[in-house]
């Protein structure tokens, strides 16, 4: 389990919206922070890794937790 | 700034075929593209101001329909009037249902992630459109302004 310095819940969203609203979230981070990202939209797995891949930021983790999609993300850029 | 560059032309102007141009837009925009949307045809629905765009079941074999309707009655039931309103209607409960972002916010998100909006001048004229009908944040353009975006774009599409 990864530590976190943020949260953002994206939970009931649907596709674009997580993306959306975690690039506006890493906006207000500094590099090197974390921040954890719920959401219950599956197509989120997928796009999350490859949102990570194309902006350069890190995807530490992708868990399933209950029916829940949990994201830990490290801000590099 | 990066060099990835998306443009799009949104030539529909329905509910539904609103979606893909916004999406794929604003999705670009997070992920690091410079996006230009060239709206032409019923396209420019898009971009008035009073948004009041609907959807059609008419025509179109490929939308689910309610109680089986499609099966009672082919062709005619999705002439009946008022079934594009109650249609509309139905489409944009689930939206809401299922957590989509509605076109004019995902317009918004678009234009706040400084994605660039021309609207066709020709249809524009062609339809009697008047500037005042449209957003502000955009500009009037033609053939010849989305070319100077898409000769050196990686991607381009038409929708």
């Amino acid at each position: 389990m990864n530590q976190f310095d943020h949260e953002l819940d994206t939970r009931g969203l649907n596709c674009p919206l997580p993306i959306l609203r975690a690039k506006k979230f890493l906006g207000t981070m500094t590099t090197g922070e974390i921040v954890r990202i719920m959401a219950t939209d599956p197509g989120a797995v997928k796009d999350f890794e490859a949102f990570a891949k194309q902006t350069g930021n890190e995807l530490l983790d992708s868990i399933e937790v209950e029916g829940e999609f949990h994201f830990t993300l490290k801000k590099l850029t | 700034m990066s060099d990835k560059k998306l443009t799009i032309i949104a030539s529909k102007g329905t509910l539904d075929w609103a979606y893909p141009p916004f999406i794929l837009a604003s999705t670009a925009a997070a992920v690091g593209y410079q996006v230009t949307m060239f709206f032409t045809f019923y396209g420019l629905q898009l971009l008035r101001k009073d948004l009041d765009l609907k959807v059609s079941p008419l025509g179109n074999p490929g939308m689910p329909m309610p109680l089986n309707m499609d099966k009672w009655f082919p062709v005619l039931g999705t002439a009946m009037p008022g079934m594009e309103t109650v249609m509309t209607q139905m489409m944009k409960k689930t939206i809401k249902s299922k957590g989509v972002a509605t076109i004019a916010e995902l317009r918004s998100l678009c234009l706040e992630a400084e994605v660039k909006m021309i609207g066709c001048q020709m249809t524009i004229d062609l339809f009697e459109f008047g500037r005042d009908d449209f957003i502000d944040n955009i500009e009037i353009g033609g053939a010849t302004t989305w070319m100077e975006n898409a000769g050196d774009s990686t991607v381009n599409l038409f929708i």
